[in-house]
């Protein structure tokens, strides 16, 4: 395993280092928020302690990337294929325009998360949040799995305003007991029933492992799906608020 | 650089893809610090600017002059600076002036000359003009930075001074000596011009009387709001769009005496069909200032900082369309556009958290830390 101790240095060198490194595990230590770490990396697992800066892992190619803290914004932006775990919280835009691979996120996860998240064939990316989302959560969602947890939300919406808005594809899996007030026309909600269920058992039951959470105590609760409305098609989205 | 307004485009007619960094400290104590943990912090988000711009504010820095307010002044030659002097002998009685201390710095050029003033309101021409001292003050440094040409007061509220240049921000720390200063708050910000090209005057924060703001981001009203403000006497000289939003908060709060939550609520007001989901008192006060104020609602993305005596408030575009983290740590409470500024120089804050859209962040000194910064200034 390679150590680098991180600290001032510029972030073209630190992911120049990341790159070049032949050992296949990595740990920073001391990041003071350098951008692009990990961007566009295949192969490798990076433990990060510190503050990551934006777009961590941007257009992430198969590498490992666990945070032993927050995240900034724009963590997986274009990411393709790997995970990033991350032991906290993460800012705005986590896993914009996310094409494959997975993000858990422990707390919370700023606005717009998933923003343009899409999907294609064996490419299905997974977004997971344990606390809560911010507004504009899958905002014009074209592909992929969203599931927010609630686990500190006592049952009320784990999201902020205008969840789904735009949404055309892909589905948002919500652990509460009500709905968001202000759901767009282009979103339908369902209770999840057995099926979905079963679609998410993998995917939680994964990231609690990683989080060490009582799969069981999660699965418990009440889920809604939230899929796109084929019948409201994307139409005046934003006109007239 | 005389032909400064002439030579350079006014806000629209160039176009810069953007970025920009913002950061703030405050001591809720009052307890007065140096201006290097601004500078370690902004510098953390080096790459968020380009080098063509950095500026700080810093509040409580002039305990021995309070009474006073403190002029900082840009001036592109002697002409300008003769023809300004002659304006403040007029209109002040200046107790102090002198040249801003400054550090020659190798990534520092083509400075201005840099003046400091601590001035009074002549009490004759104060009683003549009929005015409050604030808005005598507001009038006289508007007046300054419309007609002399080359002059520009950057700075001009009571115990608490801006200083600003092109650069990138850390050495624009550097070449003002921020470390021989002590404040009970700071901010700051990195500039990475969007819309106009870099100046002096240009670089944020933008500020009146003790309003300073510095902003990360991009008015899309920015014309709308431009001609409502400027039909009550203020104008838009520095060939930007934040200096618009110094102007809004100064009429909205100091004029109109709104509430800074209420100042919030007007330039970053709820969508309708966000305030149709409130409870009906709520959306009566939301509904109230959005119809009246309407003219001077934000679009486009944005976060601030706002400093004022006393305290900071920042706030987001209601889309929250720019980031922005808060931190608290004992009494010191801590305001950025990244969270890794903030660890810089706290690395184990009690608490984070991420502002929503438009719902300011407001600190303000506690009872004890106002009786501080009474007692620092007898």
């Amino acid at each position: 395993m390679k150590h680098i101790d991180v600290h001032g240095m510029y972030f073209k060198d630190l992911n120049q280092i990341i790159r070049l490194s032949k050992d296949q595990h990595i740990e920073l230590k001391d990041v003071e928020g350098q951008r692009y770490i990990g961007c566009g990396l295949s192969g490798k697992v990076i433990d990060i302690y510190g503050t990551p800066g934006n777009a961590l892992g941007a257009c992430l190619d198969g590498t490992q990337i666990i945070v032993h803290n927050n995240a900034q914004d724009a963590t997986g932006d274009t990411m393709n294929d790997g995970a990033i775990i991350i032991h906290g919280s993460c800012g705005d835009a986590a896993g914009y325009s996310m094409r494959g691979g997975k993000i858990f996120i422990r707390d919370s996860a700023g606005y717009r998360t998933g923003i343009h998240m899409k999907a294609y064939q064996e490419k299905q990316p997974l977004l997971v949040i344990g606390d809560r989302a911010g507004s504009f959560l899958g905002e014009y969602q074209a592909g992929g799995t969203i599931i927010v947890l609630g686990l500190h939300q006592d049952g009320k919406p784990p999201v902020g305003y205008f969840c789904g808005t735009g949404m055309h594809g892909g589905k948002i899996f919500l652990r509460c007991d009500n709905l968001p007030r202000d759901l767009p026309e282009q979103v339908v909600a369902q209770t999840a029933m057995e099926e979905d269920l079963k679609e998410i058992s993998a995917p939680i039951e994964e990231f609690c492992k990683a989080f060490s959470l009582d799969k069981d105590a999660v699965m418990q609760q009440h889920f809604f799906v939230l899929t796109p409305n084929t019948s409201n098609p994307y139409k005046q989205l934003y006109t007239y608020v | 650089m005389t032909e400064l307004q002439e030579d350079y485009p006014q806000e629209g007619e160039v176009r810069i893809p953007s970025g920009c960094a913002i950061s703030g400290i405050f001591s809720r104590n009052g307890k007065r610090f140096g201006g290097q943990d601004a500078i370690r912090s902004i510098a953390v988000m080096h790459d968020r600017s380009n080098g063509l711009g950095g500026g700080y504010a810093g509040y409580g820095i002039y305990p021995e002059y309070k009474d006073y307010y403190a002029f900082h002044v840009f001036y592109y030659d002697n002409d300008a600076k003769n023809t300004c002097e002659k304006f403040f002998d007029e209109h002040f009685d200046v107790i102090n002036l002198s040249k801003i201390p400054i550090r020659k710095h190798p990534r520092i050029t083509d400075e201005p000359l840099i003046w400091r003033y601590f001035v009074t309101p002549l009490p004759t021409k104060l009683a003549a003009s009929q005015l409050d001292e604030e808005e005598y003050v507001v009038r006289c440094v508007i007046k300054v930075n419309t007609d002399i040409k080359g002059a520009y007061v950057f700075s001009s509220g009571k115990n608490m001074g801006v200083f600003k240049a092109v650069g990138f921000p850390e050495d624009v720390g550097e070449f003002y000596r921020l470390d021989e200063y002590e404040g009970y708050a700071w901010t700051v910000h990195g500039r990475y011009p969007t819309n106009t090209p870099g100046w002096w005057g240009g670089a944020h924060p933008f500020a009146l009387l003790d309003y300073t703001v510095v902003h990360n981001g991009e008015i899309s009203s920015y014309d709308a709001n431009r001609r409502f403000i400027e039909m009550f006497g203020y104008r838009c000289t520095l060939q930007t769009d934040t200096e618009v939003i110094t102007y809004m908060i100064d009429y909205l709060h100091r004029k109109q005496c709104l509430t800074l939550d209420e100042v919030a609520h007007v330039i970053a007001a709820p969508f309708w069909s966000t305030i149709a989901m409130m409870p009906e008192e709520r959306q009566k006060e939301y509904i109230y200032l959005r119809n009246t104020f309407a003219s001077m609602l934000i679009t486009g993305p944005f976060s601030i900082i706002l400093g004022f005596n006393g305290g900071l408030m920042a706030l987001n575009d209601r889309l929250k369309l720019r980031s922005l983290v808060a931190a608290e740590k004992g009494d010191m409470v801590y305001l950025a556009s990244e969270e890794s500024a903030i660890r810089i120089v706290e690395p184990d804050p009690d608490r984070i958290w991420y502002p929503r859209g438009g719902e300011p962040v407001i600190v303000t000194l506690s009872e004890t830390g106002k009786k501080v910064v009474a007692a620092e200034s007898k």
